[in-house]
C-alpha cells in the first residue's frame, strides 16, 4: 500500500456520531444525585485536609506532656480535653488522622494491587495456577479478617509496618476474587479476541484490555476495604499489637482511654467518635460509588 | 497457476466436553491462492468460525483443541510454531476481522492508541511513526475526519465507522491474509455495501487474500472468485463461484440455493431444507447430509463419502450421488 492510492469517500450519513456526554460528567451528575454519598466524600476529603494540614492546625504539640492539666475534660483551653498525660486530644487525633489513613490507604493499595494481580492471573490463565490461587484465598477468607491479622502481626512482630502487611494481606482474598472474576467476563470479549488475533501478547492482553475493564469493579470494593482497614489498625492497636502508646494513633488513644472511662470519658468519646465517623464514611461512600457505578440501579 | 498462500490440509478440530470430545470438524482441506478472495459458507453452526478460529489459532480459550492436520502459510506449518512464534505470525501476516464491529474494539481505549499498539507490535516504528501510520490507515479506509475519529472512543462511533477502524487495524501491519468473519452480519444493507466495496478495493490495490465467512449467498456471488460449501463441519462442495450457482452438484448446495428468493419470480413460500443440522455430538453414520437429503441412497447412511475432484479443475463435491454419477458417465 502506498500514500498516493487515494482515499475511499464515505457518504455523510456514516460519519461519527457527535460525541455523547463524557463519561465522566455522567459520573458525577448520577453520584451527586447521592445525598449519604456526596456527605461522605465531603467528609473524607475534610479529613484528608485535615491530615495534610495537621501540624499547622493541632492547637498543641500532641506528644508534649502538661502536667497542669491531666485529664481534663474538654474546656476553652483544651476543646477535646487532655489525656492522662495532659496531652491535647484535639490536637493527637489531628495527628492520628494522618496516621490512621495513612495506613489504611497503603495497606489497601497493597492488598488491592496483590490481589488484582494474582485474580487476573488466576481469571486468565485458568486450570492448576486458578486452583492455586483461588484455594489459598478461600482458606484466607476463611479467618475472620481481624483473627487472620493477629495471627500474622503475632508471627512477624508488632509495629505499625507490620500493621499494614497483616491489613494487607487480608485484603487480599478478597481483591483476587472479584478480579478474577470480572476476568473472566472480559476475557470471553470480542475485543480481547480481536486484540489476540491481531498478535498481542498475553501480557498486553491482561494490562492493557483485561484489566482496563475490571476497575471499576475493585473501585467499591478499595472504598469499603478502607473502612475496614482502619477499623483492623485500629483493633490491632487497641489490642497493643499495633502503634505504641506513645503514637497518636486513634485505636492506641481508644485502648489507653479506656482504663480512665470512669474519670474522663471524653477520651474514650472522642476517639472513638472519629473512629466510628471515618469507617461510616467510608462505607457509606462506598455504597455510593456502587450504586452509581452499578448499571443495573437507576 | 497462482501462487498459493494459504493450505488448509485435513484438518481436524474437536472440542471436550464432560463426555468424551465432539469433533466440530474434520478432513477440512482447501487452498488460497494469493490476491483471491475465497467465500466460505454454510448455515450456523456448520464450522466456519472454528475453521477460521483454527487457522488463526485462536481457540485458546475455548475447549477446542486442533487434532489433526496442518496449516501452511506460505508453506510454513503454523500448527507447529511456538506461541511466540505465532503472535509475529498474528496481525503481521494474517488479521482477522469479526462479526460484531462494536464489540471487537476495546471500549476503554481510543481509538488511536488501539491501532498504534497493533502497528507497534509487528512494525519496527516509534510512538509518532505509528501514530502517523494510523493516520494514513483510516484515510485509507475511507473514514471522513481523521483526527476526530483517532481521539474517539468506540461507543462514539457508528456500527459501520467501527468496522472501518477494524479493517484499518487489521490491515495495518500489511498482512498477507484477511479473515473476515461475517463481516457485515451486523451492519445495514447501505453499509455493508460499503464495507464490501473497502475490502474489494483493498484486495485489487495490495494483492491481499481474503478468506471470506459468511452465510449471505449474495455477498458470496459479488465478492469472490471461488466458494467453498461446508455442512456439519465438513466441505461439502468446492468450486469457483459461476460453477456453484450455475451447477450446484451437492444436494446440500442445490437446497440452499432453491431457499434463496430471486427478483422477478413470484413463490408464495421459499423452498427450505427439511430438518435441521444433526448435533455434533450425535453425527449420523456415513453422510451427515443424508437425513435430510432427498436422494439419499443405502451408501449414503453406511459410509461417509470423500471430498473428490469434478470433472472442472478446482471444483471438488462430497457426495455419493454425484460420484456414482461420474463414474456412470465414464463408463458410458
Amino acid at each position: 500500500m502506498s500514500e498516493e492510492k487515494g482515499a475511499l469517500t464515505v457518504p455523510q450519513e456514516e460519519q461519527a456520531l457527535a460525541p455523547r456526554q463524557s463519561r465522566v460528567k455522567a459520573f458525577l451528575i448520577k453520584f451527586l444525585s447521592r445525598k449519604t454519598a456526596v456527605a461522605a466524600a465531603c467528609f473524607i476529603i475534610l479529613l484528608v485536609i485535615v491530615a495534610f494540614l495537621a501540624p499547622v492546625l493541632q492547637p498543641f504539640d500532641p506528644a508534649t506532656p502538661d502536667y497542669d492539666a491531666i485529664l481534663s475534660p474538654p474546656n476553652a483551653k483544651h476543646l477535646f480535653g487532655t489525656d492522662e498525660y495532659g496531652r491535647d486530644i484535639l490536637s493527637r487525633l489531628l495527628a492520628g488522622s494522618r496516621l490512621s489513613l495513612s495506613v489504611s490507604l497503603s495497606s489497601v493499595t497493597l492488598g488491592a494491587g496483590l490481589g488484582a494481580v494474582l485474580g487476573i492471573l488466576a481469571g486468565y490463565y485458568g486450570g492448576w495456577l486458578d486452583s492455586l490461587i483461588m484455594r489459598t484465598a478461600d482458606v484466607l477468607l476463611a479467618f475472620p479478617d481481624i483473627l487472620l491479622a493477629i495471627a500474622i502481626v503475632a508471627v512477624i512482630g508488632p509495629g505499625l509496618s507490620n500493621v499494614i502487611i497483616a491489613v494487607a494481606v487480608f485484603s487480599i482474598p478478597s481483591f483476587a476474587r472479584i478480579m478474577r472474576s470480572s476476568t473472566l467476563t472480559v476475557k470471553q470479549s470480542l475485543y480481547v479476541e480481536a486484540a489476540r488475533s491481531l498478535g498481542a501478547t498475553n501480557r498486553s492482553i491482561m494490562w492493557k484490555h483485561i484489566f482496563p475493564g475490571t476497575v471499576a469493579s475493585i473501585i467499591v470494593n478499595f472504598t469499603m476495604r478502607i473502612g475496614t482497614a482502619i477499623l483492623a489498625a485500629a483493633s490491632l492497636s487497641f489490642l497493643g499489637f499495633g502503634a505504641k502508646p506513645t503514637e497518636p494513633d486513634w485505636g492506641a488513644m481508644l485502648s489507653t482511654g479506656r482504663n480512665y472511662l470512669g474519670v474522663a470519658p471524653h477520651i474514650v468519646y472522642f476517639s472513638g467518635g472519629i473512629i466510628f465517623l471515618t469507617v461510616l464514611a467510608f462505607n457509606l461512600l462506598g455504597d455510593g460509588l456502587r450504586d452509581t457505578l452499578d448499571p443495573k440501579i437507576q | 497457476m497462482a501462487e498459493v498462500l494459504l493450505e488448509v490440509n485435513h484438518l481436524r478440530t474437536e472440542f471436550k466436553k464432560r463426555k468424551g470430545k465432539v469433533t466440530a470438524i474434520d478432513d477440512v482441506s482447501f487452498h488460497i491462492d494469493k490476491g483471491e478472495i475465497v467465500g466460505l459458507v454454510g448455515e450456523s453452526g456448520c464450522g466456519k468460525s472454528v475453521t477460521s478460529l483454527s487457522i488463526m489459532r485462536l481457540l485458546r480459550d475455548t475447549p477446542g483443541e486442533i487434532t489433526n492436520g496442518t496449516v501452511l502459510l506460505g508453506g510454513k506449518n503454523l500448527l507447529e510454531l511456538s506461541d511466540k512464534e505465532m503472535h509475529a505470525f498474528q496481525g503481521k501476516q494474517m488479521a482477522m476481522i469479526f462479526q460484531e464491529p462494536m464489540t471487537s474494539l476495546n471500549p476503554v481505549m481510543r481509538v488511536k492508541d488501539q491501532i498504534v499498539e497493533a502497528i507497534r507490535l509487528h512494525l519496527d516504528m516509534d510512538q509518532a511513526q505509528a501514530l502517523q501510520h494510523t493516520e494514513k490507515m483510516l484515510t485509507q479506509v475511507g473514514i471522513p475526519d481523521v483526527q476526530q475519529v483517532m481521539n474517539s472512543y468506540p461507543h462514539q462511533l457508528s456500527g459501520g465507522m467501527s468496522q472501518r477502524v477494524m479493517i484499518a487495524m487489521a490491515m495495518s501491519c500489511y498482512p498477507e491474509l484477511l479473515i473476515a468473519d461475517e463481516p457485515t452480519t451486523a451492519l445495514d444493507v447501505t453499509i455493508q455495501a460499503q464495507i464490501l466495496d473497502l475490502m474489494r478495493e483493498l484486495n485489487q490495490k495490495n494483492g491481499m487474500s481474503i478468506l471470506l465467512i459468511t452465510h449471505d449467498l449474495g455477498v458470496v456471488a459479488e465478492m469472490c472468485s471461488r466458494v467453498i460449501v461446508m455442512y456439519a463441519g465438513r466441505i461439502v462442495e468446492q468450486a469457483d463461484v459461476e460453477t456453484l450457482f450455475a451447477h450446484p452438484r451437492n444436494p446440500y448446495t442445490q437446497g440452499l440455493l432453491a431457499s434463496l428468493p430471486r427478483l422477478g419470480q413470484h413463490v408464495d413460500m421459499l423452498p427450505s431444507i427439511p430438518g435441521t443440522v444433526p448435533d455434533l455430538a450425535n453425527m449420523p453414520a456415513g453422510c451427515k447430509f443424508a437425513p435430510r437429503c432427498k436422494y439419499a441412497m443405502d451408501i449414503c447412511t453406511k459410509e461417509e463419502p470423500k471430498l473428490v475432484d469434478m470433472e472442472k479443475p478446482g471444483c471438488k463435491c462430497r457426495c455419493w450421488l454425484v460420484e456414482q454419477q461420474m463414474k456412470g458417465e465414464g463408463k458410458a
